[in-house]
């Protein structure tokens, strides 16, 4: 199994070369695209395979590369297994999806090359065995990432988004680096050695900070999210859909590998720090989202939102682990592992269709669009499917990974520790906040861009995307139903995963009547999405036939009504900041520093009056904004440096080496 | 015997709700106008106005998207299924493993979203004001209610309806601060989700401040009857939901005998009745707010509902 996975690694590595070449040909992106599919689809079913596997073998492999004298060690088990599925699932889709969409890129030379070697990059971050692989992985994952973001450089936006996304990778892989060699002083860097070292309690916890630092930067917990925003929308929409739905997954990958398989067991105030940066990740990710009119930064910030909610679930998982009971923190990992799962799956799904709308209008600005869903009938269709997915709603995925983390949290007055008692209702909170404004948010999105009358003219002349993308679409969105009501298959199949993160399991889902989930007790909680969806879909068509047939089933079209005062103009619709006005005044005023500034002319001036909205990101504002300072006027005195005349720099040199001849002989 | 007894307790459920869901509404309009020493619409008014609705000719406007026509129906099945799931004059329902509470508000919550999503789909001025005030109001209502159902959870020790009026009927419970606060946030967020005074005012059209009204108003005929029928479940819903956790006594067991299955309901239509005056008189003596004060009314309910599941974090017994 692992030499197929290692195989379809060095088969995507191989392909990078290729699309160098293939990006003259005409149908080179399709023959790119097609291979990729071929060997995602063949190692998701490898990986899946590896999962299902009853055995659950733990597989190994060490290749004569990398260090000379370490080699690079490799190793399939429950965790990467699951983690391959999610990465090739998202790829798979994502090519197939690029069959269709890829065609239209203007430049395809700057993407066909690193497309192929960024699958191969996350696949090795998952499969790597020891620090310098991971790392090296990594790095070539968020290099070629970077690559894909910068691939349309023409816009100025693009180059800044690259820019502060290569920064803050480097930032990222820097402090993973400073974890690892903390880890390896007392073993070494293979993860075996890792594992069966025992590192005293203090260092254990620096590397738990490190941890959250290094993955939670690439994963975009708050507040080192602010280059997922910039970077994300920037590459092409199939990358888009990959960096968002599966690369932060990879970042959520390198957390649960260190934390909860490298590390001992956990002490309770790690879950603490994790808890405390997930809850407000959620909340303020959603709430960052609500304010956007970008149809893909909407879409990014969201994605923020549901690492947080995943991190909760981690959270509340050592929480519980630490206390001992782990068949409590069994429910918490279970539930952030299904909602990385289902998150990749809609996640992908709305950038696909944000891609479509992209490529049929041209227009990323929501207030440019409207009435999509008459021009693009199937997009529209399966956009309103993810939609309802990602804001948490039954019968959908969506809900049943925040039902199950909503469980886990019920579970918490049995944990001991007085901080925890008293910080896991304000998470709960922040999440049920989360909630209700992840719903906000997409119905703003889905109202604004596809409901409504056409804004613009390229709104009104849109057409329906390629049946390519229309069939990635529709194969996650049927996916994204069948997790919301069959969710025990799926926890039942990860069931290996918790076992060897956990040390327990969710009690066996499927055999139970009627197919309900019950995560601890029936007396205590049970959900079953496949009665809900049927007893929604049976009581609505008896209700429609009941009424048309005894009733009235007549129709007639007339224009609206809107009471009495019906316009013409498009314009007279809500747009996306006006849908958000009551939301930012009551909670953007404090977050955002939110304020409306009317402009009213003097009286008799031709001047239009003006009403303008100042949003401040204080994030920024009070973190990023001074550290760029600093570094700036650093970089201004240091910069004299670089016209010295040869004498000086000898000095330099000269004096340089005293210093390090005095530390060594120190 | 005991399976066909269940589905027959369930079925008779899912017809009481829905027969007497517009019941319900008469009811509290007969009484508000009754307060205000009008005559007031007969009982059966809203009965005769959903058979009226239903029997006309749709007017759909000309850009309306299949989206629109299929709302109505998704809303009502939603609602309906959520509101068969509260127990009303007895414990036990056969699917009542199907949905807990949070999956009940959930349930609610997508009946929620697309009512939203049909406010935007003509594209009119006054469904965009609708939809974009509901969720704001729902931001706020959302959270304080699944933080209520935290607390009645923690107390109860489920989050499944029939476990949790059990309990409360059982002498386990006692006299706690934590209930009477989420009891007070249960019924604010009550109040703003079925649109009643003072967040929204279910009598008026052509109000500037309108919330619900505003996002039905293209709808026509059949559908409309159906989003007028899904309002009065859903009211039913709440007040059975405050009845079944905070007013469990009488509420028939699983296993109970016909006389105490009868007896139950007439409890639970008693229930009903008194609650009923209650929002009556609640609503006539009080004015509507202003949009922009509904968050502080809400805010109070999302406050209350943190205390109450913090104080069942410090002690056991609050």
């Amino acid at each position: 199994m692992i030499s197929v996975a290692l195989w379809s690694v060095a088969l995507l590595l191989a392909l990078a070369p290729v699309g160098i070449v293939l990006s003259s040909y005409p149908r080179g992106s399709a023959v790119l695209y097609g291979a990729c599919l071929v060997v995602t689809a063949a190692l998701c079913v490898t990986a899946l395979l590896h999962l299902l596997d009853s055995a659950h073998p733990v597989l190994s492999a060490t290749l004569p590369i990398g260090l000379p004298w370490l080699g690079a060690h490799f190793r399939l088990d429950a965790l990467s297994a699951f983690f391959l599925v999610v990465i090739n699932l998202g790829g798979a889709a994502a090519s197939l999806f690029a069959l269709g969409y890829g065609a239209h890129e203007e430049s395809p030379g700057r993407v066909l090359p690193f497309y192929p070697a960024y699958l191969a990059g996350m696949n090795t971050v998952v499969l790597a065995n020891d620090a310098f692989s991971f790392l090296v992985a990594w790095e070539f994952m968020s290099l070629t990432s970077w690559a894909l973001v910068v691939s349309h450089h023409r816009e100025a936006e693009n180059i800044r988004a690259g820019y502060v996304y290569l920064l803050m990778a480097s930032f990222g892989t820097l402090v993973l680096l400073l974890a690892f060699g903390l880890l390896a002083s007392g073993a070494g860097y293979d993860f075996d050695a890792i594992r069966a070292s025992h590192p005293s309690a203090a260092l254990a916890g620096m590397v738990v900070i490190l941890v959250l630092l290094g993955a939670g930067s690439k994963a975009g917990v708050v507040p080192l999210h602010a280059w997922l925003p910039l970077a994300h929308p920037a590459a092409p929409s199939h990358v888009s859909a990959l960096m968002s739905g599966v690369m932060t997954k990879v970042a959520v990958y390198g957390f649960v590998r260190i934390v909860f398989d490298l590390l001992p067991e956990p002490e309770w105030w790690w879950s603490m720090v994790v808890l405390l940066v997930g809850g407000p990740t959620a909340t303020l990710g959603v709430l960052y989202a609500l304010m956007q009119r970008d149809i893909k930064r909407v879409l990014a910030y969201s994605t923020i939102e549901n690492i947080g909610i995943i991190f909760t679930g981690l959270g509340l998982a050592l929480a519980f682990k630490a206390q001992g009971l782990d068949w409590v923190a069994a429910l918490a990992f279970t539930a952030a592992m299904l909602h990385v799962f289902n998150h990749a799956l809609f996640k992908s799904l709305l950038f696909f269709g944000a891609g479509a709308v992209l490529e049929a209008t041209g227009a990323r600005d929501m207030e440019k669009l409207g009435g999509l869903i008459h021009r693009m009938p199937r997009t529209a269709f399966a956009m309103l499917v993810g939609c309802v997915a990602i804001s948490a709603l039954p019968p959908f995925n969506g809900f049943v990974s925040e039902w199950l983390t909503f469980q886990a949290i019920l579970l918490s007055p049995q944990l001991p520790s007085w901080g925890l008692k008293l910080a896991i209702p304000a998470v709960g909170g922040l999440l049920a906040l989360a909630a209700a404004f992840a719903a906000a948010c997409f119905v703003k999105l889905y109202g604004i861009s596809f409901l409504g009358r056409p804004r613009t003219d390229v709104a009104a002349s849109a057409h329906e995307t390629d049946r390519f993308s229309l069939a990635a679409m529709f194969a996650l969105a049927a996916l994204c139903l069948v997790a919301g009501i069959l969710p025990g298959l799926f926890i039942d199949a990860l069931a290996p995963v918790s076992k060897a993160m956990v040390g327990n399991v969710m009690p066996h889902q499927t055999g139970l009547e009627w197919l309900t989930i019950v995560p601890i007790a029936e007396s205590r909680s049970s959900y079953n999405g496949l009665l809900v969806f049927l007893f929604v879909a049976l009581c609505g068509t008896a209700a429609a036939s009941a009424i048309h047939r005894l009733a009235s089933d007549r129709l007639r079209r007339a224009p609206a009504w809107d009471c009495g005062y019906p316009d013409p103009d498009p314009t007279i619709q809500y747009s996306a900041s006006s849908f958000s006005q009551p939301i930012r005044r009551v909670f953007g005023s404090v977050i955002f520093a939110a304020r409306e500034i009317g402009e009213m002319p003097p009286p008799s001036s031709p001047l239009p009056a003006r009403l303008k909205v100042e949003l401040h990101d204080l994030i920024w504002d009070a973190l990023y904004a001074p550290i760029a300072t600093i570094i700036g006027f650093a970089t201004e005195r240091i910069n004299t440096l670089q016209f010295l005349t040869i004498r000086r720099y000898l000095t330099l040199v000269f004096g340089a080496l005293i210093v390090l001849l005095l530390v060594v002989a120190l | 015997m005991t399976a066909l007894r269940d589905i027959l307790s369930q079925g008779a459920q899912m017809l009481l709700v829905l027969l007497l869901a517009p019941l319900l509404t008469g009811f509290v309009r007969k009484v508000k106008a009754r307060l205000l020493r009008r005559r007031g619409p007969p009982l059966v008014q809203p009965y005769r106005d959903l058979v009226r609705l239903m029997r006309k000719d749709v007017v759909l406007a000309d850009n309306a998207s299949w989206l629109f026509r299929v709302i109505p129906y998704l809303m009502f099945a939603g609602t309906w299924v959520a509101a068969s799931l509260v127990p009303t004059f007895g414990n036990g329902l056969l699917f009542s493993g199907t949905a807990d509470l949070i999956a009940i508000i959930a349930l609610l919550g997508s009946a929620r979203f697309f009512q939203a999503l049909a406010g935007m789909d003509v594209g009119t001025a006054f469904g965009g004001i609708g939809s974009s005030r509901e969720v704001m109001i729902a931001t706020l209502a959302e959270p304080a209610i699944l933080i209520t159902v935290f607390a009645v959870a923690m107390i109860a020790g489920s989050t499944q309806l029939s476990n949790v009026a059990e309990f409360m009927g059982s002498d386990a419970v006692g006299l706690r601060v934590s209930l009477g606060m989420a009891f007070v946030a249960l019924t604010i967020v009550a109040l703003a989700e079925n649109a009643r005074i003072p967040v929204d005012n279910p009598a008026t059209h052509l109000e500037l401040t309108m919330v619900h009204e505003a996002m039905v108003l293209e709808y026509s005929g059949r559908h409309l009857a159906l989003i007028d029928l899904s309002s009065q479940l859903k009211l039913l819903l709440y007040v059975s939901l405050i009845a079944c956790v905070f007013l469990p006594w009488g509420t028939a067991t699983a296993d109970a005998s016909v006389a105490t299955l009868a007896f139950g309901a007439l409890l639970y239509f008693g229930k009903l009745a008194v609650l009923g005056f209650l929002l009556a008189l609640f609503e006539t003596s009080i004015a509507k707010m202003r949009v922009f004060r509904i968050p502080e009314f809400l805010g109070a309910a999302l406050m209350l509902a943190l205390l109450a599941t913090l104080l069942r974090f410090v002690s056991g017994s609050l």
